[in-house]
C-alpha cells in the first residue's frame, strides 16, 4: 500500500489520476446522453434549436467557466509544487527511466513491437489516422448531436482506441511498471533488483517448431516466409471481408479505397491487442523476423 | 424617536438624491467627450441592439456570432473543453513569459535559475506550479475535447478540414508540453526526453537503428535523432533547441493553426448541431 500512495502521490501522477477520473465521467456522461438520445428517438439537441442572443446566453457562461478553471489553478499551483529532482546527470540513469506521462502508452507499447514500429509508425499511423477519420466515415446520421445506435462502428472503435489503448495504457504504464519495466502490482514495493527470466520465443518455433535462425546463426528463409504469410493474412482478413460482404450497401457506398483504409487502419489498431496478449501469455516476440526489420 | 428617524430618513434620501443627480451629470458630461464616444461606441441599456453591438464591436468577442442556438450554451453539449484548453494556453503563455525573465538556457545556470525561481522569486512558485499543472491540464482538456468532438459527430460534413486542424493543435500540444519538459534540467526531465528522443533512432530509413537507415548511411552523428538533439545524447544543445522550439517556435505554430481552427468553427456554421443552420 505505502507503494500505491508513493505513486499516486508523486506530483506529477496527479494528473493521471485526474484523466482517468475525467475520462471515465465523461464516456459515462457521453454515452448515457447518447443512449437517452437514441430512446427518445429524436435527440435534446434537436428540440433547443432556438436561438439565443450570445451576450449574454453564452458569455455568460464562458465567464463562469473561466472563473471556475482559474480558480481551480490557482489552488491546486498553491497547494502543490511542481516537481524539481537533483541536477541533471548524463551518468546516472534512473531505474525505471519514463516517458512523460501522456507518452507512457507509447513507451509501454515497445513491450510488444521494435521501436520503429512503436515510437515511429504507430503515433504516425495515429495522428494520419485522426485525421482520415472525417473522409472514410461517410455515415451522414449523428451530426451534432450524442447518438449511439446510429453510428455504433464508429463510437466503439473510437471509446476502444482512446480508453483502453490510449488511456488504459498510460494507466498501466503509470502504476503497474517499475524497475527495469517490470509488471509490479501498485501496491508491490519497486523491488530494483528483481529478475524475470525472459523466454523469447518467435511465433514460427511456438506455433511450427520452425526455428528463426539456422544453426549458422543466419536467418532461416522458412520462418521468415511463414511469418510474412502470417501478416498477409491478417491483413487479409479485410480483403475477406471485403469479398465476402461486397454485395452490401455500407461496402458499395465506401467503395474499394475507403474500404481499404478502414480496413487497413482497423486491422493495425487491434494487432496491438492480439500482440499484448501473445506478448504476455506465450511470451512471444517476433512475428517476422527479416535482417532489416522485426515486425 | 419615530419621527427623528423618519426625518433622518427623508434627509439622508435627499442627500442620496443630490449625490445622485451630481453622479448623472458627471456621467452625462464624460459621455459625451469625444474620448469616451471613441471608445465606447455604445450605451449599456439592455436592448437587443446593445446586445448584439457588444459582441460585433469587441475585438475579443467578436469571435462569437450574434445568436446561437440554445442547445450550444448547454455545457452538457460541449463540455466546454475547447474553450478551457484555449483559456489554459493563454495562462501558459502569461506565466510562461513571466519564467522567461528569470530562466536562461544553458546547461550551467538552468538548474541554478529554477532553484532560484523555486526559493527566491516573489510568487515564483505559483507561476511555475501554475505553468506545469496548466500544461498537463491543457493536454487532458485537448483530449476531452477530441472525444466529445468525436461522440457527437461533429467532425462530420462540413467540418472535416476542422477536425484535421484539430489533430494538428493535438499533436502540437504534446509536442509543446515535451519540449517544456525538459527546461528544468533535473533528472526527471533529461530522462524522460532522454527515453522519448530515443525512439527517433528507430525513424524507417532516417534513423540509425532505424529500418534500411544503416543502408542510407544513417549513423548515429548525422540521423534524425541527431538534428533533434543537436548531439549523440540529451545534452546542452538539445536544452537549448527545446527552449527555441518551447518558447517561440511550436507556440507560432500552434497560434496559426488557432486562429484558422476557430475562424473554421464559425465559417462551417459555428458549434455543431443536429441540423445545419441556415444563416450565420
Amino acid at each position: 500500500m505505502e507503494n500505491l500512495f508513493k505513486i499516486i502521490s508523486k506530483p506529477d501522477n496527479i494528473p493521471i489520476v485526474g484523466l482517468l477520473l475525467l475520462v471515465i465521467f465523461y464516456a459515462w456522461y457521453g454515452l448515457r446522453q447518447a443512449i437517452r438520445n437514441d430512446k427518445q428517438g429524436r435527440p435534446t439537441e434537436a428540440t433547443l434549436t432556438d436561438k439565443v442572443q450570445v451576450w449574454p446566453y453564452l458569455v455568460r457562461v464562458e465567464f463562469l467557466g473561466a472563473l471556475f478553471v482559474m480558480v481551480v489553478m490557482t489552488f491546486w499551483s498553491f497547494l502543490l509544487d511542481a516537481p524539481l529532482e537533483e541536477p541533471a546527470n548524463p551518468a546516472l540513469t534512473p531505474n525505471p527511466s519514463k516517458a512523460p506521462w501522456y507518452f507512457l502508452g507509447l513507451q509501454e507499447i515497445l513491450v510488444y513491437f521494435d521501436p520503429w514500429i512503436a515510437g515511429v509508425t504507430i503515433p504516425t499511423l495515429i495522428i494520419l489516422g485522426l485525421c482520415a477519420i472525417p473522409y472514410i466515415d461517410i455515415n451522414t446520421k449523428g451530426n451534432g448531436y450524442y447518438t449511439f445506435k446510429e453510428r455504433r462502428f464508429a463510437v466503439l472503435t473510437f471509446c476502444f482506441g482512446f480508453i483502453v489503448l490510449w488511456v488504459s495504457l498510460i494507466v498501466l504504464g503509470t502504476f503497474f511498471r517499475g524497475p527495469g519495466w517490470n509488471l509490479f502490482m501498485p501496491w508491490e514495493k519497486w523491488d530494483t533488483h528483481r529478475v524475470v527470466a525472459l523466454t523469447n520465443v518467435d511465433f514460427t518455433e511456438f506455433f511450427f517448431s520452425v526455428p528463426t535462425r539456422l544453426v549458422d546463426d543466419s536467418l532461416n528463409p522458412v520462418a521468415m516466409f511463414i511469418g510474412a504469410f502470417t501478416i498477409l493474412i491478417w491483413f487479409g482478413l479485410g480483403v475477406a471481408y471485403y469479398i465476402w460482404k461486397r454485395k452490401s450497401d455500407i461496402i458499395r457506398q465506401l467503395g474499394p479505397l475507403r474500404y481499404g483504409i478502414i480496413s487497413f487502419l482497423f486491422l493495425t489498431m487491434m494487432a496491438l491487442p492480439v500482440k499484448i496478449v501473445l506478448r504476455i501469455a506465450l511470451n512471444i516476440k517476433y512475428i517476422l523476423v527479416t535482417p532489416w526489420f522485426n515486425v | 424617536m419615530r419621527i427623528g428617524a423618519e426625518a433622518g430618513d427623508v434627509l439622508q434620501t435627499r442627500s442620496e438624491d443630490c449625490m445622485l443627480g451630481i453622479v448623472e451629470q458627471l456621467k452625462e458630461k464624460i459621455q459625451r467627450t469625444e474620448v469616451y464616444k471613441s471608445i465606447f461606441r455604445h450605451n449599456y441599456q439592455d436592448t437587443q441592439r446593445n446586445r448584439a453591438l457588444q459582441i460585433v464591436d469587441n475585438v475579443f468577442l467578436h469571435l462569437h456570432p450574434i445568436r446561437i442556438s440554445r442547445h450550444a450554451t448547454n455545457i452538457s453539449y460541449t463540455w466546454g473543453m475547447g474553450g478551457i484548453t484555449f483559456l489554459l494556453f493563454i495562462i501558459l503563455t502569461i506565466t510562461g513569459v513571466i519564467l522567461m525573465f528569470y530562466y536562461r538556457p544553458a546547461a550551467e545556470y538552468a538548474y541554478d535559475d529554477m532553484k532560484y525561481l523555486m526559493n527566491d522569486v516573489a510568487f515564483g512558485p505559483l507561476m511555475r506550479n501554475m505553468h506545469r499543472w496548466g500544461a498537463h491540464a491543457m493536454v487532458i482538456t485537448v483530449m476531452l475535447h477530441m472525444f466529445r468532438v468525436f461522440l457527437t459527430g461533429s467532425y462530420k460534413p462540413p467540418r472535416q478540414f476542422n477536425w484535421g486542424v484539430g489533430v494538428m493543435l493535438l499533436t502540437l500540444t504534446f509536442l509543446l508540453s515535451f519540449t517544456g519538459y525538459l527546461l528544468p534540467w533535473d533528472q526527471l526531465s533529461i530522462w524522460a526526453v532522454t527515453v522519448g528522443t530515443n525512439m527517433a533512432r528507430a525513424t524507417p530509413l532516417l534513423g540509425h537503428e532505424g529500418p534500411f537507415g544503416t543502408e542510407l548511411g544513417m549513423r548515429i552523428d548525422n540521423d534524425v535523432r541527431f538534428v533533434l538533439l543537436g548531439g549523440t545524447q540529451v545534452g546542452p544543445p538539445t536544452l537549448l533547441r527545446f527552449y527555441v522550439l518551447h518558447c517561440i517556435f511550436l507556440p507560432l505554430i500552434a497560434a496559426i493553426f488557432m486562429v484558422v481552427h476557430f475562424w473554421r468553427v464559425r465559417k462551417d456554421g459555428g458549434i455543431s448541431g443536429p441540423e445545419p443552420p441556415k444563416d450565420i
